[in-house]
């Protein structure tokens, strides 16, 4: 009878190797699908989060419309669009990291409660990886702090306030749409330009967050060029008639008038300042003007002959003669029939930009894709070479200043482009006090 | 002074839109007793009466210009207008000039017709429930009729603007003696101002001095005894509701001008038409109309710069305030009449 050598230490430790080798690649494989809704088919998700109804659903339904042009290109259908003309050639029109593109879409009815319900039902009943668009700051703030918690990627959608990228940034949001300070940044100059550096401004602002920064961008930037502010004055959000707030335009001295309103607000408040005669005034010896801090075609389209002359900003316009704008509009306009707005081009970019980053990286891993876009520059998008900067997850390109066209051609034509702003005018400090009180902290990847 | 001038000027077009707005609600509560909370999207689907004749007038047929091209460099097809060949341009583009004062033509007929189907198909069934009951069910119309609008029109506003006649303000300041271009007012405001005070005294009239009108108040003091003398006081209430919702109407086919027309803007002016309602005394016709011109003007005054720089925030809640002030002083309104909601 031979003993043989086993010993209950061997057996002990021959079982933990050999069960450390068994489970390591499961563990290495849960490490790399380790992130909330991980992908495992042939397939990838993506949740288009747009204002479907209320006042801004015609602005969601472009932004839609340019999802789907992004998830066709994408997918490899089409002309590919904006995916010729772009720097980066990591897309090669099979998807994304080879998996074809779906997705998903919920309607933020531009309110921040319910764009957080859209948002959540699409991570977590339709399982989507990405959540992306909106109409609205308000939206946009809350919907990043619910994908932060949820560990998927944001890309916002139209929001201009300082906040999404200032107070309220966070490390799994980034913004394509500029802001309102560099709607200030690059409005001032032109304004001293074509108004003087003497001017006493009167602002209306919308009383909420949006109309807040804004107003102290616009009011920043102005001052800093010699004009003076003598009033400015909060407008409630549900404000329909603005004649009351008009009127005392005119018993004031102000010369300029600052609309610092947006959507339906924008177009009454334009209205009835332009039927009260402010644009035939002569004040302090000078014609009265107005200037509309940002403008949007769909809105412009809303104020109709009132628009006429008057200054604003814009993040990108179809009149732009850039390979890049060439192919988007081109691709946008046989597919649907009209050009596309500047909502459109940014969930577009966005698109582009979030596959991309998903391609470089080599994962959908979210702090994987984040770390792709951190300071990642790029060009051919339309907005000349830009830079995702690292520290605020905001994009710095050019900036138009455009101003309404007095003989429009068509119903879309309603905007001209008076100047592209170069991106060193409208850039600032990751620290301004504009955008100061927040930080973005750390990339979350979820389960 | 001209600063409050300039304030009561505007507080009576905006007082003019809540009182016509008003003057329907109590109409057809005075008559059916039917709270309607889809009375604001009266209002609007009249101004989508403007809008949709602005668009019928300018239903064109494409030409193709080969010397201009459109945004993807195609030959530009140009919009040529039919009332153009029929017409001819000057006066095609006149009629068009026209298309809000013309949609009052379009717009009664429509009006009368979509409040009396309103009343016979749906509200004429909940006569006998709760008022919660008749609340919800308007209300749950109204958002439907304005959905049904922005699916067939957008939500974005629609420009509908005045003809050129009525463009631009008039300096009312120079005419009473002050410096030329502090009292500026629009004319078209001006215009509504007059348009709503000819539809409260037609409306008045046809109440108080002719036999229908009669019956029609007899029936709003006491609707059984009418009854009971052979006169079929159902029909007439329901030719009132027909005619309130053309009250709405016109008062937002003429509004269109003011402000571009949206599929919201019922509900914009619903609530505070309430307001006026209860404010004037739920019933009463001249409280509503009372009331419509207070509130208009007290809303203008608070947005003053210097009344919010006093008390912050009250040009958002001065209606209200004013509203319970008035309803702890006076239960029944401005206005109201006694036993009217109190059984």
């Amino acid at each position: 009878m031979s003993k043989g050598n086993l010993t209950r230490r061997g057996v002990l430790k021959t079982g933990a190797v050999a069960g450390a080798g068994l489970v390591l690649p499961t563990y290495l494989r849960a490490q790399e699908s380790g992130f909330t809704n991980a992908p495992t088919g042939s397939t990838v998700t993506l949740g288009f989060n747009v204002p479907q109804s209320g006042p801004y659903a015609d602005e969601g339904a472009d932004q839609l419309r340019a999802y789907e042009l992004a998830v066709e290109h994408l997918n490899g259908g089409g002309d590919g669009g904006m995916m010729n003309t772009f720097s980066s050639k990591a897309l090669q029109g099979n998807g994304i990291l080879g998996k074809k593109v779906e997705y998903v879409t919920g309607d933020t009815q531009t309110k921040s409660d319910a764009a957080r319900a859209s948002a959540k039902s699409m991570i977590e009943k339709d399982g989507a990886i990405m959540i992306t668009g909106g109409s609205s700051s308000g939206v946009a703030v809350a919907v990043q702090a619910l994908c932060q918690e949820a560990g998927v990627i944001f890309m916002a959608g139209l929001t201009h306030s300082n906040d999404t990228t200032g107070k309220d940034k966070r490390a799994n949001g980034f913004r394509h749409f500029f802001n309102s300070y560099m709607s200030g940044a690059a409005l001032a100059p032109v304004l001293a330009a074509n108004y003087g550096t003497d001017r006493k401004a009167y602002h209306l602002t919308a009383d909420y967050n949006w109309g807040y920064t804004t107003e102290e961008a616009v009011r920043t930037s102005t001052e800093a060029m010699g004009w003076e502010t003598v009033g400015t004055v909060l407008t409630p959000l549900t404000q329909t008639d603005f004649s009351s707030y008009i009127t005392p335009v005119l018993q004031s001295d102000a010369d300029v008038l600052v609309l610092n309103h947006y959507g339906g607000n924008m177009v009454n408040s334009l209205t009835n300042a332009v039927q009260f005669g402010l644009r035939d005034r002569v004040v302090n010896g000078k014609n009265f003007e107005i200037v509309v801090p940002l403008y949007s075609r769909l809105m412009a389209k809303g104020a109709g002959a009132n628009v006429k002359g008057i200054f604003g900003s814009t993040n990108w316009h179809w009149s732009l003669q850039d390979d890049g704008s060439k192919a988007f509009v081109q691709s946008f306009g046989t597919k649907y029939g009209f050009p596309p707005s500047q909502a459109a081009h940014t969930v577009y970019c966005q698109m582009m930009l979030y596959a991309d980053a998903v391609e470089r990286a080599g994962s959908f891993a979210p702090c994987a894709v984040a770390e792709a876009l951190e300071g990642y520059q790029f060009d051919g998008l339309g907005n000349g070479p830009t830079l995702y900067r690292a520290e605020d997850h905001q994009c710095f390109k050019d900036v138009l200043v455009v101003r309404g066209k007095e003989n429009p051609s068509s119903e879309f034509d309603l905007l001209e482009i008076v100047e592209v702003t170069p991106v060193d005018q409208v850039t600032y400090a990751p620290d301004h006090p504009q955008f100061a009180g927040g930080a973005l902290g750390t990339c979350n990847n979820g389960a | 002074m001209d600063a409050i001038i300039l304030q009561i000027l505007n507080g009576l077009d905006k007082g003019s839109a809540y009182a016509l707005i008003a003057l329907g609600l109590t109409l057809i509560f005075g008559t059916l007793g039917v709270v309607n909370f889809a009375h604001g999207a009266l209002f609007m689907i009249g101004a989508f009466c403007a809008v949709t004749l602005s668009k019928l007038l300018t239903l064109s047929h494409t030409v193709i210009d080969e010397t201009r091209t459109d945004f993807l460099g195609n030959p530009l097809k140009v919009e040529v207008p039919y009332v153009y060949d029929v017409f001819g341009q000057a006066t095609g583009d006149a009629i068009i000039d026209w298309a809000v004062p013309l949609s009052i033509l379009f717009a009664i007929p429509v009006m009368i017709l979509i409040g009396v189907v309103m009343e016979r198909g749906l509200i004429k069934h909940f006569y006998k429930r709760p008022h919660a009951d008749q609340i919800l069910v308007t209300f749950g119309l109204a958002i439907v009729l304005q959905e049904i609008i922005k699916y067939y029109y957008g939500a974005n506003p629609i420009p509908t603007p005045a003809p050129a006649a009525f463009v631009g303000s008039f300096d009312f300041g120079a005419l009473i003696g002050f410096e030329p271009g502090q009292i500026i007012y629009p004319y078209w405001r001006l215009v509504y101002f007059a348009f709503a005070a000819v539809i409260i005294a037609a409306v008045f009239a046809f109440l108080q001095f002719t036999t229908f009108g009669m019956v029609v108040r007899a029936g709003m003091a006491d609707r059984e005894t009418v009854g009971l003398l052979g006169i079929n006081i159902d029909k007439r209430f329901t030719i009132m509701f027909g005619l309130a919702a053309a009250v709405a109407g016109l008062a937002g086919v003429m509004y269109t001008p003011i402000n571009s027309p949206n599929y919201h803007m019922g509900m914009d002016f619903l609530v505070l038409s309430f307001v006026v309602v209860v404010v004037g005394g739920m019933g009463s016709l001249p409280g509503a109309v009372l009331a419509g011109f207070l509130l208009g003007i007290l809303e203008s005054f608070a947005s003053m710069r210097e009344v919010i720089a006093i008390i912050p925030g009250i040009n958002q809640v001065i209606i209200y305030l004013v509203a319970i002030i008035i309803l702890l002083t006076r239960p029944r309104g401005l206005m109201g009449r006694k036993g009217v909601m109190e059984d």
